[in-house]
């Protein structure tokens, strides 16, 4: 049965590949990238052999806990991350829950990120390769801690993938995604700690992990190299115990999965009369902008992509020196994923952009209704973001340069998101799928179109961010002035272009977009 | 699947097909004409990889018929219908609308056509009177017309209790009548519908029969898929027989079934009747 799964993700993995050249392209990528951290990685595990006991204790802990957290957090905020077996498919089958649980944790292994996980913590032995006993705890450890990052991603995803599955959830709770991510405060807290105190603080914030279940099996063979059984003996505990507990936890988070499926859960919502529908105008731009707009409140999977607007603020409050100018960023930050948020618009209606297609509604009703919805939920949000980044650093010769920087942004951001939407669909989570989950195989191709429309963004907003980034630095208000001239500009002049290039490649293209979003299905 | 993978004509062979076609062929298209059939679907190809699904249909829906498409599972119906609305872009062949190339002039092709395609999901977080009411204003119809004619559906097609409900929480069967509703709003002159009586109550499906029957009455045609040869026989008037991506018999109930039961004629063209024999162990 284990080995039965294993098999079958990789026959996902292969089919997955034969389906289009693409995703060949975005595993090779993914291929590549995990190659170069293995070798840079294992330079580094092996310089480690000839460092003293207590430096490599702190060095790999540090970096265990951190991949454990990576693991953990990870899969929560990013949607690109694997969810092949997901184990309501196995409902009908007759599988043990042990064998079930062992093999998707073993399954969750195979793939890029488990694989370079797995040898580098099987790495870590050669940095242990100080007498017998420091090898095996290496080996204990190593172990203890792949299965932490594997089973914790997967107790965690199940879990929380119910609490956002159900129907309380979709209803508009949309910020209660952001009360995991939170956790992240108290480690930015501890990073902003090392930044101001240095590398001193180093081993300080290592012996404090190595004591809680994320550090713990990093931990386990410098207590055996300095012959400190007591703690070896303690850790190792702390460490098994911790995998335990997560088994626990993904059993328990699976049960409630399989037993109420969240689409079926809660009773059914009701809204009185037509709401946004009736209210727009009855024109079908008014129409596609309220029925995007229904979505954006009603859809968990729109509310998760707004879910890092809110964190940007406290991650960079902790990457800069207090007060300072890096708040400015907040923004035009906002304002790039925001605008970029509409690029899988098409891929989001799923197989319901048949309407679309049969309704021979016109590209430009389609684009621009989907942009005024997009721009009613971002506009006031960019807009609060910029006045209330230039409040806390008190920089208030610098309101102008952001304005313009995070309106040309967010405009242009549109206008390109309209275009991309049009042409390239990259496989996402279903309709009433968790927001978090991801298509087969499709993470590769999902990744390498972000950074390509990234990029083309990022050069397209040059003008105004380079102006912008001039006028704050140098205190200008000419500049200022001249930032949100062009961000005005030059961002409504690209919104309209995306918008109008995007509508006729909308009405050449519909039935092969139909045909996609079929395929994706 | 049989068929030898023939390459489809290239484009300037369909154009040249197509023009021959409506002088040619005296009941095919006649730009606008009264003769005009419903629907035609000439030389109609569509491969997936390897594997030929549609392999030159033929097919001409006079107006005003009440029209079954039949077949068994994967013979090409789905994908047919898919590129007679619109919806699927054919390798080869074309389409005429009432007369209006399909292809060519997408925009007054679909203003006269209805569909509701099966295996595919809807806006589902809207209510069902949201979805309907959307599936108007897209069309470009005004206010007005729209609220009228979704209260006039919703209360036809017995979903005015659950209106304000989200159709993500209907019913399958629920979820066939307001995608019907949705096809319906804009009274379009040809209904074009992938099983719709699949996973719908028995009251509900003659509900459904009664509506259809009065369209057709009135100078609306209808195309149904089914493989349900009972319903196909008792509520159509003209048949088609579709397997393996072609056309092995089409004209009206009487002419296709030629004596027999429809059931019976149908699988005699298709053949591949087993010999309810080689399941003994499946005895309790």
């Amino acid at each position: 049965m284990v080995a039965h799964l294993i098999r079958l993700k990789l026959a996902l993995l292969r089919n997955g590949l034969r389906r289009s050249p693409w995703q060949v392209v975005g595993l090779a990528f993914a291929a590549l990238y995990g190659l170069g951290i293995v070798v840079i990685a294992c330079a580094g595990l092996i310089a480690l052999a000839f460092v003293p006991v207590a430096e490599v204790t702190v060095a790999l802990t540090l970096a265990g806990a951190a991949a454990v957290v990576g693991w953990w957090v990870v899969p929560l905020v990013a949607s690109g991350v694997d969810a092949t077996l997901d184990p309501r498919r196995f409902v009908t089958f007759a599988v043990p829950r042990r064998q079930l649980l062992l093999g998707l944790g073993l399954a969750g292994v195979v793939g890029v990120p488990g694989a370079v996980t797995t040898l580098l913590a099987l790495g870590t032995v050669v940095s242990w390769f100080r007498g017998p006993a420091t090898v095996l705890a290496a080996l204990v450890g190593a172990l203890l801690g792949v299965a932490t990052c594997v089973v914790g991603a997967r107790a965690w995803t199940t879990l929380l993938a119910g609490l956002v599955g159900s129907r309380r959830f979709r209803e508009g709770a949309g910020v209660l995604l952001v009360i995991p991510l939170m956790l992240l405060g108290p480690l930015l807290s501890g990073i902003a700690a090392v930044v101001a105190d240095g590398a001193q603080a180093l081993p300080g914030i290592a012996r404090t992990l190595a004591w809680t279940p994320l550090g713990a099996p990093w931990a386990i063979p410098g207590d055996v190299a300095t012959g400190a059984w007591g703690s070896a003996l303690v850790r190792t505990l702390l460490a098994a115990a911790t995998v335990g507990g997560l088994a626990v936890v993904w059993s328990f988070a699976l049960t409630r999965s399989l037993e109420s499926p969240p689409a079926t859960r809660g009773a059914a919502a009701r809204t009185r009369g037509l709401g946004l529908i009736g209210r727009l105008p009855g024109t079908p731009t008014g129409a596609v902008a309220a029925r995007c707009l229904v979505y954006w409140v009603r859809d968990p999977r729109y509310a998760a992509s707004l879910v890092i607007v809110p964190l940007l603020p406290v991650l960079l409050h902790f990457v800069g020196s207090p007060g300072g100018a890096v708040m400015l960023a907040v923004a035009p930050l906002s304002a790039f994923l925001m605008g970029w948020s509409i690029s899988a618009d098409v891929a989001y209606d799923g197989t319901a952009f048949w309407l679309q297609v049969s309704s021979a509604v016109s590209g430009r009703a389609d684009r621009a209704g989907r942009v005024v919805a997009a721009a009613v939920i971002s506009v006031p949000l960019t807009l609060a973001l910029a006045v209330g980044s230039v409040w806390w650093t008190d920089r208030w010769d610098a309101l102008l340069a952001v304005l313009g920087m995070s309106i040309g942004i967010l405009l242009t951001a549109l206008g390109l998101s309209s275009v991309v939407s049009a042409r390239f669909l990259y496989p996402v989570p279903q309709s009433g799928q968790s927001p978090f989950s991801s298509s087969t195989g499709g993470s590769g191709v999902n990744l390498l179109t972000q950074l390509v429309g990234w990029t083309v963004l990022t050069l397209l907003v040059l003008p105004e961010l380079v102006v912008g980034v001039l006028a704050i630095v140098r205190g200008d208000a000419g500049l200022g002035l001249a930032t949100l001239a062009v961000g005005l500009v030059l961002g409504a002049v690209l919104l309209v272009a995306g918008v109008l290039l995007g509508a006729r490649l909308f009405d050449r293209r519909g039935p092969e977009l139909m045909q996609q979003v079929v395929a994706m299905a | 699947m049989s068929t030898p993978p023939s390459p489809p004509p290239d484009p300037a062979e369909r154009r040249s097909d197509g023009a021959a076609l409506s002088t040619g062929a005296a009941s095919a298209s006649t730009p606008a004409g009264r003769a005009a059939p419903a629907l035609a679907l000439r030389g109609l190809w569509k491969r997936f990889g390897d594997n030929v699904a549609v392999a030159g249909v033929d097919l001409d829906v006079p107006a005003g018929s009440f029209f079954g498409l039949v077949g068994p599972n994967g013979a090409g119906k789905t994908t047919t219908l898919s590129m007679a609305t619109g919806l699927l872009r054919p390798d080869a062949g074309a389409v005429w609308v009432h007369g209006r190339p399909l292809w060519a002039d997408p925009t007054a092709a679909k203003r006269m056509l209805g569909v509701l395609p099966d295996g595919v999901r809807l806006f589902d977080r809207l209510t069902g009177a949201q979805l309907i009411t959307y599936a108007g204003l897209l069309r470009g119809m005004d206010r007005a017309t729209v609220t009228e004619r979704t209260q006039d559906l919703l209360r036809a097609l017995d979903l005015a209790a659950d209106a304000d409900k989200l159709v993500v929480d209907y019913s399958a069967g629920m979820t066939k009548k307001v995608a019907l509703a949705s096809a319906l709003i804009h009274a379009p002159r040809l209904l074009v519908l992938d099983e719709p009586f699949e996973a719908v109550d028995p009251v509900s499906a003659t509900n459904i029969r009664s509506i259809l029957h009065s369209y057709v009455a009135t100078g609306g045609t209808v195309i149904v898929s089914s493989h349900v040869m009972d319903l196909v026989e008792r509520m159509c008037d003209h048949v088609a027989v579709v397997a393996q991506g072609r056309v092995l018999a089409a004209g009206t109930v009487a002419d296709v079934r030629g004596g027999l039961s429809l059931e019976d004629r149908f699988v005699e063209l298709v053949g591949g009747r087993g010999t309810g024999e080689g399941l003994a162990w499946l005895r309790t």
